[in-house]
């Protein structure tokens, strides 16, 4: 189409998520929302286990005690419950349950796909592992991944539930790869899987769904690798179930503007530790997916008082308006002591409602907050 | 006839056990790691972590032995992040890997600390009879430049300079070395620009020269481009190191296009990859190699992994230490 014009046949309403076209973002506005502006607060994922549960994660590896698998699923269900509880009562309008069914997020699923191997853990920074894992055979899906995790959070929360799943792309580069000719191969055929996994999710109801890709930031020149791996995913998903894509800690210039093109509604960004620096690099050119931005510190014990996370909050209005703007930590907590993680979490929809009724006001006066001039 | 002398770029895994001590010790957050004060718990944890990294080493036959660089929290930034001048802040990516440092802002005039000769007087002592001869690893400058961040210097070039003579005052506290391995991976993955180029080749030089020991500058994660190639090969060293595993081909091409020194190091062992190659497949690599290049003789040919091997689980890292001494000592394959 050259004149701009759509050709026969491409006019329509696109079927698969993440077109753009459908408000996907209303639906999570709380009925007894206080403010006309409404800035979605949610976390990226983790969250630090209750200590009782890493007890019991314990007690299960040990014959010494009669403590088995069964022990384990109620010790996992009633931590779900309870940091899904402690996500409501800090005010988030859309939860998780603190991945308290996970250890790691790429174990966790590499251990439910065949073709998976375990040597033990390597470092990733400072004294933080993970049990990186080898692929030693052809991948395959097999026991179930997520759903029955969802079900469960899904049934005890009253708020709108995400589900944070690590993306292909990660879960092929942050695995040794023994088997295929090429990272590339791997991940096309883990994106199968996770398509699967997330129709699968769709089904049972999931409407938030964020694909977790920090290897893209690793390793930025594959970014159309990512691309198509999100292609993948997102074939036959419902055009209202909300996709997020979440990023951290990397260069993120060298990704954008390229990742506008992937088929997802938002990109969720760690902006607090580098303290915003890389705010210039989503302004241009204007940045047309919603952010969802991170306000609070993942790897920081301190709780930031309001007053700071809310100037942190106006960054995000240099690149979207209020209507694109999603409020969220830099990263998933669950390094953090489980007081800091509240603290830091419940400081951050305090902030976000007093921004918001700011906004209300007129009151903000920053990038696309800033109130349009009277002509 | 060259010989072949099996070791490695330096930071090996933390023994499991280690992993999870240190930890409970030390803390999870930016502020817990290493900054050259710690006290007696963790200094004792990390001289039995040293003693083990040795016995690996021992046991696996290395002909270069080395502290295992256990401390190095911030990777081959350390050296900058024990130094007063230097704040380390938010923690950014390890060059295009899954693996994470703090960013050094040198703030004030930098002043050599001793911490690397420290670790290596312990070593020393720690070295059993048996053992290969001691290796030092440091960061060559460019890198060491590259991973930091300057308020104090200015421009690029006067950082460089300054972060070499700091170099060259760690270098000159060291005990007696047998090797040092400066690891340059910078001059691969963010090379230096034309003017700077020279100058990296001339500050390698300069630490280089610092030491008595033989000098292996290890490039890695590809091949360094042809300029910055032309000029490291200007300083004095005794091998530069080759990154095998990630692309012979370009490597192969600096060599035969600008030649080498007259030793060579072989990264043949990937550290990245679980996979453990054949004794029998390094051998043929380093047979290939110098068919390759007919018109030299090396007389110290290193066989190394391609990079540090603090990427792979202790299990593999270990297998493949044993692959490195097997190879270069002419022995069969590792039977289990």
């Amino acid at each position: 189409m050259t004149d701009g014009w759509p050709e026969v046949g491409d006019g329509g309403t696109r079927r698969t998520a993440a077109d753009g076209g459908a408000d996907v973002r209303e639906q999570f506005r709380p009925d007894d929302h206080s403010n006309d502006h409404f800035l979605l607060t949610t976390v990226v994922g983790s969250y630090p286990k209750p200590k009782w549960l890493n007890r019991a994660e314990e007690l299960v590896e040990d014959d010494e005690y009669d403590f088995g698998e069964d022990h384990l699923t109620e010790a996992h269900d009633d931590a779900a419950r309870l940091i899904t509880r402690e996500h409501e009562r800090a005010g988030l309008d859309v939860v998780v349950d603190g991945e308290m069914r996970r250890n790691e997020m790429v174990e966790y699923f590499a251990h439910r796909i065949d073709g998976y191997e375990f040597n033990g853990p390597v470092k990733v920074w400072g004294h933080n592992y993970f049990d990186k894992p080898s692929v030693v055979d052809e991948v395959s899906y097999g026991e179930q991944w997520l759903v029955e995790e969802f079900e469960f959070t899904d049934g005890v929360a009253s708020h709108p539930v995400k589900v944070p799943i690590t993306g292909p792309y990660t879960l092929a580069n942050w695995s040794f790869n023994e088997h295929y000719d090429d990272e590339e191969t791997l991940a096309y055929e883990l994106a199968d899987l996770v398509n699967e996994e997330v129709e699968a999710l769709v089904e049972a109801g999931a409407r938030y769904i964020q694909i977790d890709e920090p290897a893209l930031a690793t390793t930025p020149d594959d970014h159309a690798i990512v691309g198509e791996c999100l292609e993948r995913i997102v074939e036959d998903v419902p055009a209202d179930v909300r996709l997020g894509l979440h990023v951290c800690y990397g260069d993120y210039s060298r990704i954008y503007p390229e990742v506008l093109d992937f088929p997802v509604h938002e990109f969720d960004l760690e902006l607090a530790n580098g303290e915003y620096e890389q705010v210039p690099v989503f302004q241009d050119p204007e940045f047309t997916k919603d952010l969802a931005l991170g306000v609070v510190d993942a790897h920081t014990a301190e709780v930031e008082p309001v007053e700071v996370i809310k100037e942190n909050i106006k960054k995000g209005f240099e690149i979207v308006p209020p209507e694109r703007l999603t409020i969220s930590p830099d990263c998933g907590l669950k390094l953090l002591p489980r007081d800091v993680a509240y603290g830091k979490t419940r400081n951050m929809v305090q902030a976000v409602r007093e921004v918001e009724a700011e906004l209300d006001a007129g009151e903000i006066d920053v990038g696309f907050a800033a109130a349009p001039a009277d002509d | 006839m060259t010989e072949l002398v099996a070791t490695t770029p330096g930071l090996l895994p933390l023994p499991d056990w280690a992993k999870g001590e240190l930890s409970d010790l030390k803390g999870h957050q930016k502020s817990d790691l290493i900054d050259g004060t710690e006290g007696e718990a963790v200094t004792e944890a990390y001289d039995r972590v040293r003693a083990e990294e040795l016995d690996w080493q021992t046991e696996a036959g290395l002909d270069r032995v080395v502290g295992g660089q256990a401390r190095w929290d911030d990777n081959i930034a350390h050296p900058l992040s024990m130094a007063d001048a230097v704040d380390t802040r938010g923690i950014v990516r390890y060059y295009d890997n899954n693996n994470f440092y703090r960013e050094p802002v040198v703030v004030g005039e930098l002043t050599a600390t001793g911490d690397v000769a420290a670790e290596l007087d312990a070593t020393a002592e720690a070295l059993d009879d048996g053992a290969g001869d001691l290796q030092a690893v440091l960061p060559g400058p460019y890198s060491l430049a590259d991973l930091a961040t300057d308020e104090q210097y200015g421009d690029e070039a006067a950082f460089l300079d300054a972060v070499a003579d700091f170099l060259v005052d760690e270098v000159e506290q060291f005990p007696d070395v047998a090797t040092l391995f400066l690891l340059e991976p910078s001059l691969v993955e963010n090379p230096p620009e034309a003017g700077i180029d020279e100058r990296a080749g001339a500050a390698i030089d300069r630490v280089a020269t610092a030491t008595e020991a033989d000098v292996v500058c290890h490039t890695y994660w590809g091949a360094v481009p042809e300029k910055p190639y032309a000029h490291l090969m200007d300083a004095d060293l005794d091998a530069v190191g080759f990154d095998f595993v990630s692309d012979h081909e370009a490597n192969l091409y600096n060599i035969t296009e600008y030649g080498t020194t007259d030793d060579i190091a072989l990264g043949l062992v990937d550290g990245q990859n679980t996979r453990v190659e054949g004794v029998e497949t390094v051998r043929e690599r380093v047979e290939w190699v110098g068919e390759q290049i007919p018109a030299q003789s090396f007389d110290t040919t290193y066989l190394t992994a391609n990079t540090e091997l603090f990427y792979l689980p202790v299990n593999r890292a270990r297998e493949k230490l044993a692959v490195l001494a097997r190879a270069a000592a002419g022995e069969e394959e590792v039977t289990a």
